[in-house]
């Protein structure tokens, strides 16, 4: 026996540790949840590996932003210029979508539709690998000390990236959608036909049970359904590449994932998703006020010293009458309604007027997050009331007994509304809108409105050009 | 290439110390992992298996063959999403293999690791495949060339990163 034990020893100790895996295995794969074994095994490596990563890719950031930042500067101007024309058309597509935005909120909150925003993200640095062709995942230089947590979303600017898996202390483990054992719920743009967006053991992304009798097209956008729990919806998944009939009634839909994952470098975990209804205020409100102002009858013009009281503080462009600077719209505050349609009408009229431009400029308040972020450039229009108010309180009144406003002006984009891009103005106490003053109406810059006729008091003496935007 | 049939007695069998023993794998593990981030192509490489295939025919000792393979093995495991396991048993495998062929031929030159390399990678492809398939229930395709392929280009990595490891041997 003993001589059987030393001629066979290493076969015996191959056994016996194939055997301890293979057991260690099929244990796992029975689990649905990891042991504590398990986790500390991988809690080790990981956390023996990333910290390297993680030094390195310092090292590496720091020394490829000095040098494109300070060193390597060729051809920033002529970019700098492109850049600014971009910008120039794309807030003229924003001004045109902002439109049909507000629409479609206005349409979901008639209909009570729920929107998913995306309320607050963490951005993380990708480190790493598993470094295997078969698991594939990556590593994020942000864990749980940074608020992750599992199944959070994993997102780019170009689209859907993956979602969190494990998290460890300081560093946390990301399925990518093209691996074999993820999944997201997708949605053909133009059809709005529904699938499951699933990964290939090759690194392809699929989108499976699609009837085989649908129309797909190569080129259709794919994007989140929402459906999933994790991925907000709406956010691009990829292009349809190849459509082919596909196992029994399906279809077999190529995806290209709209993100590089080979080439991953920063990315966005969305740490907070909000459920809400739009509300139908967004990005309306000041058009309709506008319209409103638009068929209000004409107020009688002032007596000329009056006027002058009035225009003073009627030419004073206040935080709200300027364009909202596009690109950190989401993250400002919402535009208020500038002037309350009640300031705008005979002052009998004024408390049902107040009661709903109240609720109006209420709804309009919920509209902050990154789908709120459709600011175009859009003249917002000045509180009257809001400025109004404190006189009102000051003389023992309530809101809906403040007189209304008496006579209309219009400030133009040109003349009032000059861009300033600076919030100082907002602290500051609004400085128009006594009780007699003219609410100041500020048309869209590219509304068709301004160019209609309105009515427009005599011109004004000088004091409203001597407190520009940037006093 | 002369792969020479040699004795146990006539082989030479080496050692390392135990920062080589502990950090060379530790460092493939990690360059594989880190490599494959900022070259997606790396991840046809294996630098984890020619590293077990290298200790392994140095020591020409099975139970070291088989328990650095496991320990390697498990390692890269650790970081990926799959269960341990898959590849700690594949680099099991393929340890003790290694170091039972290289107890009987001598495979110092270079043409013989190359040959040996193409042999062991294609060896641990097939048994990962296995363990995925019959046991963690992935879905993989099998293809011969791609696998073939990816055996060359291991064997040529192999050729370099044996010939640097040879400066860490410590004759017993």
């Amino acid at each position: 026996m003993e001589s059987v034990l030393s001629r066979y020893k290493n076969l015996i100790v191959l056994a016996v540790v194939l055997v301890a895996q293979v057991l260690g295995l099929a244990i796992q794969v029975k689990r649905t949840s990891e042991t504590e074994s398990n986790r500390l095994i991988r809690i080790w490596a990981v956390s023996a590996v990333t910290p390297f990563e993680k030094a390195i890719s310092s090292i590496q950031n720091g020394t490829w932003n000095i040098w494109h930042n300070y060193a390597y500067l060729r051809g920033v101007r002529a970019e700098n210029r492109d850049l600014r024309q971009q910008i120039e058309q794309l807030r003229l597509e924003q001004a045109r979508l902002s439109e049909d935005a507000a629409q479609a909120r206005r349409l979901q909150a008639l209909l009570g539709f729920k929107e998913q925003y995306i309320q607050k993200t963490v951005a993380a640095q990708v480190i790493g690998t598993s470094g295997s062709e078969l698991s594939r995942s990556v590593f994020i230089d942000k864990g749980r000390h940074d608020g992750i947590e599992p199944n959070m979303a994993v997102i780019t600017a170009d689209g859907i990236v993956g979602k969190v898996l494990t998290v460890f202390p300081t560093t946390s483990q990301v399925l990518l959608i093209n691996d074999q054992s993820s999944g997201a719920g997708g949605i053909l743009e133009k059809s709005r036909l529904q699938g499951i967006v699933k990964g290939t053991s090759s690194g392809q992304i699929v989108l499976e049970y699609v009837m085989s009798d649908e129309q797909v097209q190569p080129g259709d956008r794919v994007l989140t359904s929402g459906g999933d729990g994790i991925f907000p919806k709406g956010l691009p998944v990829g292009t349809v590449t190849r459509v082919s009939p596909g196992h029994e009634l399906f279809l077999d839909i190529r995806v290209q994932p709209a993100t590089n994952l080979a080439k991953l470098e920063e990315v966005l975990v969305v740490t907070q998703v909000v459920d809400r209804e739009p509300a139908s205020a967004d990005a309306g409100n000041a058009r309709a006020v506008d319209v409103l102002a638009e068929r209000l009858p004409s107020v009688p013009e002032k007596p000329a010293e009056e006027a002058g009281k009035a225009s003073s503080s009627a030419a004073v462009p206040s935080e709200s009458a300027k364009p909202v600077p596009d690109g950190n719209a989401a993250t400002q505050a919402p535009a208020k309604p500038a002037v309350k349609p009640n300031a705008l009408k005979p002052e009998g009229e004024a408390a049902p007027r107040i009661a709903q431009t109240d609720h109006a400029a209420q709804l309009q308040s919920t509209s902050t997050g990154i789908a709120a972020g459709g600011a175009s450039p859009k003249i917002i229009i000045e509180p009257a009331l809001k400025a109004a108010a404190p006189k009102a309180g000051a003389g023992g009144q309530n809101p809906g007994s403040v007189p209304a406003a008496k006579s209309t002006a219009v400030a133009t984009p040109q003349t009032q509304a000059a861009p300033k891009p600076d919030s100082s103005s907002a602290a500051a106490p609004p400085r128009s809108a006594p009780a007699a003053s003219k609410p100041t109406v500020a048309a869209p810059a590219n509304s068709a409105s301004a160019a209609k006729p309105r009515p427009v008091p005599p011109p004004q003496p000088a004091p409203a050009s001597q407190e520009g935007p940037n006093q | 290439m002369p792969i020479t049939y040699t004795s146990g007695e006539q082989v030479e069998v080496y050692r390392f110390s135990i920062p080589v023993t502990v950090g060379v794998p530790f460092a493939a593990v990690w360059l594989q992992s880190f490599l494959s981030l900022h070259f997606p192509f790396f991840k046809v490489f294996d630098l984890p298996l020619l590293v077990t295939i290298f200790f392994a025919m140095a020591r020409r000792n099975p139970i070291s063959g088989l328990i650095t393979g496991g320990a390697i093995g498990l390692f890269q495991d650790a970081l990926t999403h799959l269960p341990l396991g898959v590849y700690g048993i594949a680099k099991t495998m393929v340890g003790y293999f290694a170091s039972s062929l290289g107890a009987k031929l001598d495979v110092e030159n270079a043409g013989a690791r190359f040959l040996v390399t193409i042999v062991f990678y294609v060896v641990h492809e097939i048994i990962y495949f296995t363990i995925a398939r019959g046991l963690v229930n992935l879905s993989l395709s099998w293809s011969w060339p791609h696998e073939l392929l990816s055996g060359v280009a291991n064997a040529v990595v192999g050729l370099f990163l044996y010939f640097a490891l040879d400066r860490l041997k410590q004759r017993t």
